[in-house]
């Protein structure tokens, strides 16, 4: 089994009226099957109100399936005494970074988890530092978090999560409220945990760029799986994303209405280097 | 408007007195509170001053930063100085129509003002050598006593420094939102106070929504990190008494002994002389 497994989850927001009766019912996740192997880099796309966020949530046992099971490295999201455990294995970062940031130095926020599990002082402060380090916020560890920019901030995050050790970091649309250029930063730090220290990454996103080197994609449309493939599969398929309502990369869409003009070019094109090497000369 | 802001007014420092553990420094405000009601004679005010001149020499903060405090309160001091002088009653010196000054008067309003001047500095070291964390870290430790009686005193300590986090993010925001109503023609800077007043009510509406908002997500974050309460949580920068805290700690009690003696000293020999010298 996977570190992340969901089979058949489903999550349905009630909204009842002051009389406990219910009023609407609105399906955010419908039998969604996913299935992520340790050290993956997996990404998972969808428009606003596709169910995106709603199953990040599941993963940190923020949320429970009304339906279905969501395992954790085995463990059971639903059952309440493993809770604590499965926050601990699978970390998240959201979308805000003013609003996930609760100490006042930065060294002190990468502390916070860990000082939560009951990890004894010097070990903190050997997995703050090594967090610190590891997105490259070392320098600013006696800095307060106000005067960071939000790329920064969101690396702090990063490595709030990461002094927590965790198998799995779920980071729900990290790069929705920053600049490209923080943007770049974040999605670099993902990447290189990834590699470095094999933490499997499962990133939430709406913007296609961020998706080209993920090992595997999830388009979620509407609370299902839509499309699941690797990036190339994915992309090959700009008409069916159009349909739901996503943009593919500009080179992506470039090659594709070359080719839709006649040139004899591959499908799925996802670099410039590519599409160049693919244009007959 | 709002950039100056500042809460808990640290003054960054390396200090003797920037060093000592905070537990140190809340007990020897509250110490040094004590000692300043208890001195009552010029030879006890005399040991407070010499102690106050003490602190301020070796925390390294100018002088002038730390009299800005007293700046906001130099009308109180006036107006309390005033009763005092002329409200108080005992053996009429001046007598100026209805008013009159009387010798206890005069006492009164000097030992007034310089209490009233020794408790904002005095209590402004603490707050100038001390961090707002490392405030509410020793104000969490102290009082830990306090769980027994069921009070949260970690939830508490949780709330100040989560609220001392926020004020910037909030300040800045206040800012926006002003801006953006003025940029469609609010006005917030004519008319009397009430009309003042009421024009805030449009900035205050979605400043709550959005702190609402913002706390919500402030939770989820914490959930998310395994935050579970006060129970079972270790310090990644946990409060330890060296020997310089144990030596302030007794240089605290043996000020507050010693203005104890100079008032019984004053007592037993001084008072008697003046009164002899005044033929009273």
């Amino acid at each position: 089994m996977g570190i992340i497994k969901a089979k058949d989850v489903s999550y349905q927001y009630i909204r009842r009226d002051e009389e406990d009766n219910i009023e609407d019912v609105n399906v955010a996740l419908d039998k969604i099957n996913i299935e992520v192997e340790k050290g993956q880099f997996i990404c998972i796309l969808g428009h606003n109100g596709s169910g995106k966020s709603t199953f990040a949530k599941h993963i940190n046992a923020l949320l429970t399936p009304s339906e279905g099971t969501l395992w954790v490295d085995g463990l059971d999201t639903s059952e309440e005494d493993k809770v604590m455990s499965i926050r601990q294995k699978a970390g998240m970062v959201f979308q805000n970074p003013d609003n996930q940031i609760i100490a006042s130095i930065v060294e002190e926020d990468v502390g916070f988890g860990p000082e939560n599990m009951g990890v004894p002082t010097d070990e903190i402060w050997e997995r703050v530092i090594r967090s610190l380090k590891a997105v490259d916020m070392w320098e600013y560890r006696d800095h307060s978090p106000n005067k960071l920019s939000g790329g920064q901030k969101q690396r702090v995050a990063i490595a709030g999560v990461m002094a927590m050790e965790p198998e799995c970091i779920v980071a729900d649309e990290p790069t929705a409220m920053l600049d490209p250029l923080g943007r770049q930063e974040v999605i670099e730090a993902l990447h290189q945990l990834n590699r470095e220290k094999h933490v499997t990454v499962i990133l939430i996103t709406h913007y296609m760029e961020e998706v080209v080197d993920a090992d595997k994609v999830y388009v979620m449309h509407n609370g299902k799986v839509s499309l699941q493939g690797t990036p190339r599969e994915i992309f090959s398929q700009v008409e069916r994303l159009k349909e739901l309502s996503l943009d593919v990369p500009q080179v992506t869409l470039l090659a594709h209405e070359l080719k839709q003009a006649g040139l004899d070019i591959q499908d799925g094109i996802l670099t410039r280097q590519e599409l160049i090497d693919s244009l007959p000369r | 408007m709002f950039r100056e802001l500042t809460i808990g007014q640290y003054y960054p420092g390396d200090s003797i007195i920037h060093r000592l553990d905070p537990r140190v420094k809340l007990m020897g405000a509250l110490l040094f509170i004590v000692s300043v009601f208890l001195a009552s004679n010029i030879f006890s005010i005399l040991v407070v001053t010499a102690f106050l001149i003490a602190i301020i020499v070796l925390c390294k903060v100018p002088l002038s930063f730390m009299l800005k405090g007293l700046r906001s309160i130099v009308l109180l001091l006036v107006i309390a100085g005033i009763f005092n002088l002329f409200l108080t009653p005992g053996t009429v010196l001046f007598q100026l129509g209805f008013l009159h000054i009387t010798d206890v008067g005069i006492k009164n309003c000097i030992f007034m003002i310089i209490r009233m001047t020794y408790l904002i500095v005095g209590t402004s070291v603490m707050t100038l050598t001390t961090t707002p964390n490392a405030l509410t870290a020793g104000l969490e430790k102290s009082l830990g006593f306090l769980k027994k009686i069921r009070i949260p005193v970690h939830e508490i300590a949780m709330m100040m420094s989560i609220a001392l986090r926020f004020i910037p993010i909030l300040v800045e925001e206040t800012d926006k939102i002003m801006k953006a109503q003025m940029a469609r023609g609010a006005d917030f800077e004519s008319g009397g106070v009430f009309k003042r007043a009421k024009s805030m009510v449009p900035i205050l509406v979605p400043l709550f929504v959005s702190a609402f908002r913002r706390a919500n997500d402030l939770a989820l974050a914490m959930e998310a990190r395994c935050y579970n309460g006060g129970d079972g949580r270790t310090k990644m920068k946990p409060l330890k008494y060296n020997q310089s805290d144990k030596n302030a700690y007794a240089l605290e009690i043996g000020f507050v002994a010693l203005t104890i003696i100079a008032n019984i000293l004053y007592n037993r020999y001084v008072s008697g002389l003046f009164a002899n010298m005044l033929g009273v």
